[in-house]
C-alpha cells in the first residue's frame, strides 16, 4: 500500500454556495485593463480523426534545397490534465464547460485560511505515466510554489514541482506512419511533475475589463517535458499523438486536445549543419492538434531558415509565437521570455512526497498492455505496419480487436472488418467503437459464419450493420431472416430447374449460342433464392443444366 | 531594580461588582479535581491551594455554576459582557464584539433547563484573534486590505471550540497578519496593557492576552508564528500555550509563515489553557500538516492541590537555557526567572544550566524565513477576488494601488525582504541558509530535551515597554523575539506562565516563564505549569484595571 504522507480525498465542504455568492458579490468581472494581455484565442477544430493525415505543406523546391543545409532542434512541454475526479487540492469537481465560477470553494479560490490537501489520485496518475514513460522516480520528492501575479491564479503562486519532479530520465518509442517512410524514433523525456492548473480569462468583446473563471484553478495537471530530440513537424506531432495514446491507455487523462486536456507547447531553434552552438529558441503556443504541431513548426522552419539563408538570423528573437490556425502562420505574442524570476521555494502546507516501494510496484504491476507493447505484438500476428498503427492508436478499438480474437476470430479477418465497414459506420454516425451495438463476441460469430459457408460475404455485411445499429445476436439474425445459404445441391437443382422452365425463350437463345446468357439465369436463381444460394453451387449445377443438351 | 514584593490583588479591587466572577473566586476551588466531562460539581472544600495566590480555571467554575444552576449562561455571558464594555474604551483589545453572545448563551439555558447536556465549554466566552476565520464576524486580520471581509467559513479551531458549546465573544486586535510584538502595528487601533495603560500588551496576539488578563473574556485564542502568543502572555500576567506544530489545525488561520503557525491559547489559568487546547487540538482533513494523533485529555492528570505532596515534582530534570540569560536581558526579568528556577527546585526538580549554543542563529534565520514564506501568503491579496480593491485602469495599477494602500508599513517590509529573500541569486545565501540553521536548532533542541524533561527560559528579555517606545525600531522589536523564535523553528510546544513581576507601571509588571517540551508533549508541560502555578505563593497575576 501506499504510505504516501498526505491524507485522502476530501469530502465536499459544504461552502459552495456561500463562496460563491462571496464571489458573485464582486470582481467576477473586475473592471480594468489588461496590459500585453492577448491571450490564446481558441481555435476550434471539431473531430479530429484518429488516423493522422497530415495536409501535405506547399513548398518551394528552392526552398526544399535550402533546408538540407539547416538542423532544427525541437522539444515538446506538454500539459496533461487529469481525469480526477476532483481538483488536485480541494474536493471541487472539474467538468469541462460548466458555467463560471460554479465548481468552486475556498480552497481554490485562494480565500484566507484556507490550505490545500492533497488528493492521492494526482501521485497515482503520476506514478503510471512515469513508469510508462520509462522514467526513473523519485521516492522522495516535493511540491513548491511557482509565483508570480495574474488575475487566473487565485494564490499569487502555483503549487508546482521544481528542482526534485516526481520523475525524470525516460523515453517513449513510436512508430512514424508508413505515408511518412515510417520507422521507429525514440525520444527522451527530461522530466514529468505535478502541479494545478490555472483558472481562465474571459476577455470582453471591447476589451474594456476582463472577467475571470475559476473552475480550472486547482485542476490537477502534469507536465511532460521531452529532450529536444524531434527535428521535424511529423516527428514532433507524431511524439505528441504518442503521448496522447499513452495518457488515454493509462486511464489518467482524457488527452483532448480541443479542450485543453493535452497542450502542447513547442520549443523550436534552426542552426546551420556543422555549426555547434545552438540557435535561438522561439516558443510556439496555442497548437490545438496533431496536425497545427506539424503544420506550425514546418511553417516556422521555413521561416528561421528564410531568415538565416538572407543573412537575417538576428531577427530570430527569444520569443513566444503564436499558431494562428486561419493564416497557417505564427505570430509574435511577446518577447524577452525566461528573465522572469518566479521565487520557487518547497510549499511549505503539503508534506513531503513520499513513494514507497511496495506502492510503486503495485502500480506497476496494475498497467496494462501500452501502445508500443501492443504494435509489437500485433507485428509479430503477422499485421501490415498500416493495420497495426490502426488498431493500437485508439485503446479502445485495440481493446475490441483484442476481445474479437480472444473469441477466436482469425486475425486478418477481424482487423479488415474493424478498419473497413465497422471504422466507416463510427465515422458516419460519430460513434466510438464501445458505443455502436455489436460485440466484439458477435464479430467473432460474424466472421465464422461467413468462414464456415452458413451464410456468404454479403449477406454477412448486411448483418454487420444491423448488428452495429441495433445489437443482436448473428445466430438469432440469420434465424430470423431465414439468411442461412442454400448449399443443398438438390434444392438449389430444383430451383433451376424451375427458372429454366420459366424462361424457354432465353433457354433457347442460350442453346443457339447466345452463352452470356449464363449470368441472366444466375440471377434469376439469385432472386429467387433471396440471394441465399450458395453462388458456387449455383453456377456449378447452372451450367451442367444448360449444357444438358437432353432436356 | 527588583519588584519582587507583590500585593494580592483581590478581585475586589475590580471597579464594579462582578457576579460570576465573585463567585468564582468564592468558590475556592483549583483546577485539579475534575475531569472536563465529569458532570458532578467538583469539591469546594477549601484546599491550601486555593489561597489567594492561585489561579483557578475560569472554565470549570463556569461549568460548575451552570450544572449546579447557580448561575444562568446568560448571567455569566452578561457579566462578562459588561466588564468588557467597561474596560474596552481603556483596552481596545477587540475590533468586533459578536452581537449573538446573550442569544448564544440563551440557547445554552434552554438546553439546561432542558436538562439536556451541555457541552465542556458551554457558556464559555472565548476570545479570537482577528486573523482566525468566523464565517459570521469580520475577519480582517487587522489589515486595511480585508476591511469589512466576511469568511464564508469558521476556523477548524473556532469550529471546534462552537462545537462544545464556546460562545465567540469577538475578534481581538493584532498587529497586521500578526507581524509584530506590540499590536501596534494594527491597522485599525493600538490595543493597551491592563497592567498600565500607557504600555503595549505584546504581540502580535495583544488583543487575545489583553482581554483574558483584564477578564474581558475567559479564554482566547491567538497565533504564535515566532512568539505571538508567549511574549503578551507574559506582558499582560496570563498564561500562554504554543502547541506543537501540527497539534491544532490551521485551516482558517489566515497564514504568515506556514512553517511555523500555530494556533494558540491563552487562559488565566493553566487548567483553562490545557481545556482550550484540548478542544482545538486533533488531526483536520483540511490541514495536510495538522498530525493525526489524537489530542489526550490535558489537565486529566493533573494531581489534586491536596495530593501535591512536599515535593510533588520529584526527579523532574530542568535544563534552564544559559543563552537567555545573557546580556542584553532586562535584570529584573533574569532574576525572576532565577526564582522561578528556585521554586522549581523546592518542588523537587533538578535544574541545570543547558547551552544551546545554537540560539543567538534563531532570530536571523527566522526573519528570514518567516519574511520568506510570508511574501508568498500575502501574494493572494490583489484586490481581485475579494477585500479592498483600489480603482485602477489596468491590471499592474490595480495590483500595485490595492497593495500599495492595502498593506501597513511592517508588512510591506516583510514581504520586501522576503521577495528578497527568495530572488534568484539570493535564494543559496538567505533562504537555503536559514533553513540549515533551522535543522541545526531542531537538533540542538531534541539533543537538550533529551537530557531534560523540559528547558525553561524567560518569555521575553524585558517586561511590557511603552506605546510607541519601539515602533520606529524595527531591530530593537525583533531582538525582543529572540525567546521565542528558536521554539517556532523547532516546532516544539511552550507553556507561559506568570511567574513574578518586576517594577512599572502602578502595581508591578508581570513576567513570564517559558517552559519548553518535547514535540506534542503539552501533557506533561501543562502539568508542570499546573503545579508550578498553585504552589506559587505571594503572587495575584490580576491587572489592577
Amino acid at each position: 500500500m501506499a504510505s504516501l504522507l498526505f491524507r485522502g480525498i476530501l469530502i465536499h465542504p459544504p461552502l459552495l454556495n456561500s463562496s460563491n455568492a462571496l464571489f458573485s458579490r464582486k470582481a467576477c468581472a473586475y473592471y480594468c485593463r489588461m496590459r500585453t494581455i492577448t491571450r490564446a484565442q481558441v481555435a476550434t477544430q471539431v473531430n479530429q480523426p484518429p488516423q493522422l493525415k497530415y495536409p501535405p505543406n506547399a513548398r518551394n523546391n528552392g526552398l526544399e534545397i535550402l533546408l538540407k543545409d539547416y538542423e532544427t532542434i525541437i522539444g515538446i512541454e506538454t500539459h496533461v490534465q487529469l481525469s480526477t475526479l476532483t481538483k488536485a487540492f480541494c474536493s471541487c469537481p472539474y467538468n469541462y464547460g460548466s458555467p463560471p465560477n460554479t465548481s468552486v470553494c475556498p480552497v481554490c479560490m485562494g480565500l484566507p485560511g484556507a490550505l490545500p490537501v492533497l488528493n492521492s489520485k494526482v501521485i497515482e496518475a503520476a506514478v503510471r505515466l512515469g513508469l510508462a514513460l520509462n522514467c526513473e522516480l523519485s521516492f522522495n520528492s516535493k511540491f513548491d510554489r511557482k509565483q508570480y501575479f495574474y488575475p487566473d491564479l487565485p494564490k499569487g503562486y502555483q503549487i508546482s514541482q521544481f528542482d526534485i519532479p516526481i520523475a525524470r530520465a525516460g523515453y517513449i518509442d513510436l512508430d512514424l506512419p508508413v505515408e511518412f517512410g515510417g520507422g521507429q524514433r525514440r525520444f527522451g523525456i527530461t522530466r514529468v511533475h505535478m502541479e494545478e492548473d490555472a483558472g481562465k480569462l474571459l476577455h470582453s468583446g471591447n476589451g474594456n475589463y476582463s472577467q475571470v473563471d475559476l473552475n480550472r484553478a486547482g485542476v490537477p495537471l502534469l507536465e511532460v517535458v521531452s529532450e529536444p530530440d524531434m527535428r521535424n513537424g511529423i516527428e514532433a506531432a507524431e511524439y505528441a499523438a504518442e503521448l496522447q495514446r499513452l495518457v488515454r491507455y493509462l486511464g489518467v487523462s482524457n488527452g483532448n486536445m480541443q479542450e485543453g486536456s493535452l497542450r502542447c507547447d513547442v520549443n523550436i531553434s534552426v542552426r546551420p549543419l556543422g555549426q555547434s552552438q545552438f540557435g535561438t529558441k522561439v516558443e510556439i503556443k496555442n497548437l490545438n492538434s496533431f496536425s497545427s504541431v506539424n503544420r506550425a513548426i514546418d511553417y516556422e522552419i521555413s521561416r528561421q531558415v528564410l531568415l538565416l539563408s538572407q543573412g537575417q538570423g538576428d531577427q530570430i528573437v527569444q520569443e513566444t509565437r503564436l499558431w494562428e490556425e486561419g493564416s497557417q502562420k505564427t505570430v509574435t505574442m511577446r518577447k524577452k521570455e525566461g528573465l522572469s524570476d518566479y521565487r520557487y521555494f518547497p510549499e511549505p502546507d503539503l508534506p513531503e512526497v513520499v513513494l514507497t516501494e511496495g506502492y510503486v510496484n503495485k502500480i506497476r504491476g496494475s498497467l496494462p498492455e501500452l501502445p508500443e507493447m501492443k504494435r509489437r505484438r500485433y507485428e509479430g500476428m503477422g499485421l501490415s505496419m498500416q493495420d497495426v498503427l490502426f488498431l493500437a492508436n485508439d485503446v479502445k478499438v485495440a481493446d475490441f480487436f483484442d476481445a474479437a480474437i480472444a473469441k477466436g476470430a482469425e486475425v486478418k479477418l477481424a482487423a479488415n472488418w474493424i478498419m473497413g465497414d465497422i471504422a466507416a459506420h463510427m465515422k458516419n454516425e460519430k460513434l466510438s467503437i464501445d458505443e455502436i451495438k455489436l460485440t466484439p463476441h458477435e464479430l467473432a460469430e460474424l466472421i465464422a459464419a461467413i468462414k464456415g459457408g452458413t451464410i456468404s460475404g454479403k449477406i454477412g455485411k448486411e448483418i454487420l450493420f444491423e448488428l452495429m445499429a441495433k445489437g443482436g445476436t448473428v445466430k438469432k439474425l440469420i434465424e430470423e431472416k431465414d439468411l442461412v445459404q442454400i448449399t443443398d445441391p438438390t434444392e438449389i437443382e430444383k430451383i433451376i430447374d424451375k427458372v429454366l422452365l420459366d424462361n424457354p425463350k432465353q433457354l433457347e437463345q442460350y442453346r443457339g449460342g447466345k452463352t452470356k446468357l449464363q449470368g441472366y439465369f444466375a440471377g434469376q436463381v439469385m432472386k429467387a433464392t433471396k440471394g441465399k444460394a450458395n453462388p458456387g453451387l449455383l453456377n456449378k449445377i447452372l451450367l451442367e443444366k444448360l449444357n444438358a443438351k437432353s432436356s | 531594580m527588583l519588584s519582587t514584593i507583590q500585593f494580592p490583588r483581590s478581585l475586589s479591587r475590580f471597579p464594579l461588582p462582578l457576579r460570576p466572577l465573585q463567585a468564582l473566586s468564592s468558590s475556592h476551588r483549583s483546577a485539579t479535581t475534575s475531569a472536563l466531562t465529569d458532570q458532578s460539581p467538583p469539591s469546594t472544600s477549601p484546599s491550601p491551594s486555593s489561597s489567594s495566590s492561585s489561579s483557578s480555571s475560569q472554565i470549570l467554575s463556569i461549568r460548575h455554576s451552570l450544572l449546579s444552576r447557580e448561575l444562568t449562561a446568560t448571567q455569566v455571558a452578561e457579566s462578562y459582557l459588561s466588564r468588557l464594555r467597561l474596560v474596552e474604551p481603556h483596552l481596545n483589545s477587540f475590533l468586533h464584539v459578536s452581537d449573538s453572545v446573550l442569544r448564544e448563551a440563551q440557547e445554552i439555558d434552554d438546553k439546561l433547563s432542558r436538562n439536556e447536556d451541555i457541552g465542556p465549554l458551554a457558556g464559555v466566552l472565548v476570545g479570537v484573534k482577528d486573523n482566525i476565520c468566523t464565517a459570521d464576524m469580520p475577519s480582517t486580520g487587522g489589515s486595511r486590505i480585508l476591511e469589512n471581509y466576511r469568511p464564508p467559513f469558521d476556523a477548524t479551531a473556532v469550529k471546534r471550540v462552537k462545537a462544545l458549546g464556546g460562545i465567540v465573544v469577538g475578534k481581538t486586535n493584532l498587529d497586521e497578519f500578526g507581524m509584530g510584538s506590540t499590536t501596534e502595528g494594527s491597522a485599525y487601533k493600538v490595543t493597551s496593557n491592563p497592567w498600565d495603560i500607557s504600555r503595549v500588551p505584546g504581540g502580535s496576539s495583544g488583543g487575545s492576552a489583553a482581554a483574558v488578563s483584564a477578564r474581558q473574556c475567559a479564554v482566547s485564542l491567538g497565533s504564535d508564528t515566532g512568539g505571538s502568543v508567549r511574549q503578551p502572555a507574559s506582558f499582560c500576567g496570563v498564561v500562554g500555550l504554543k502547541p506543537t506544530y501540527g497539534r491544532v489545525s490551521r485551516y482558517g488561520l489566515m497564514a504568515y509563515a506556514s512553517s511555523l503557525d500555530v494556533i494558540g491559547c491563552f487562559g488565566s489559568s493553566v487548567a483553562d489553557a490545557g481545556i482550550l487546547l484540548g478542544a482545538i487540538s486533533g488531526h483536520d482533513r483540511l490541514d495536510a500538516t495538522s498530525s493525526d494523533r489524537g489530542a489526550p485529555d490535558f489537565t486529566a492528570h493533573f494531581p489534586p492541590a491536596d495530593a501535591f505532596g512536599a515535593k510533588p515534582l520529584q526527579g523532574l530534570r530542568v535544563g534552564l537555557i544559559r543563552e537567555t540569560l545573557d546580556s542584553g536581558v532586562d535584570h529584573g526579568v533574569t532574576s525572576t526567572v532565577q526564582r522561578a528556577a528556585s521554586h522549581l527546585e523546592e518542588l523537587g526538580c533538578t535544574v541545570k544550566e543547558v547551552s544551546l549554543p545554537s540560539f543567538s542563529l534563531g532570530l536571523p534565520a527566522y526573519y528570514i524565513l518567516a519574511s520568506s514564506e510570508s511574501s508568498s501568503n500575502l501574494s493572494r491579496y490583489d484586490g481581485v477576488r475579494y477585500g479592498s480593491q483600489a480603482a485602477a485602469e489596468e491590471l499592474n495599477s490595480l495590483y500595485g494601488d490595492s497593495r500599495a494602500r492595502g498593506f501597513g508599513a511592517e508588512v510591506k517590509m516583510r514581504i520586501l525582504m522576503g521577495t528578497y529573500a527568495l530572488s534568484a541569486g539570493y535564494y543559496n545565501a538567505y533562504y537555503k541558509r536559514a533553513q540549515q540553521v533551522r535543522t541545526v536548532i531542531r537538533k540542538s533542541f531534541k539533543a537538550a530535551l533529551d537530557e531534560n524533561d523540559i528547558l525553561i527560559s524567560p518569555a521575553a528579555p524585558s517586561a511590557a515597554y511603552k506605546i510607541g517606545e519601539k515602533k520606529n525600531d524595527p531591530l530593537a522589536m525583533y531582538a525582543g523575539d529572540i525567546m521565542t523564535v528558536n521554539v517556532n523553528l523547532a516546532g516544539l510546544p511552550a507553556l507561559v506562565l506568570p511567574c513574578g513581576f518586576v517594577e512599572g507601571g502602578p502595581a508591578g509588571l508581570p513576567v513570564g516563564l517559558q517552559m519548553i517540551g518535547a514535540a506534542f508533549d503539552e501533557e506533561k508541560l501543562l502539568k508542570v505549569g499546573h503545579i508550578f502555578e498553585q504552589t506559587l505563593q505571594g503572587h495575584r497575576f490580576v491587572p489592577p484595571l
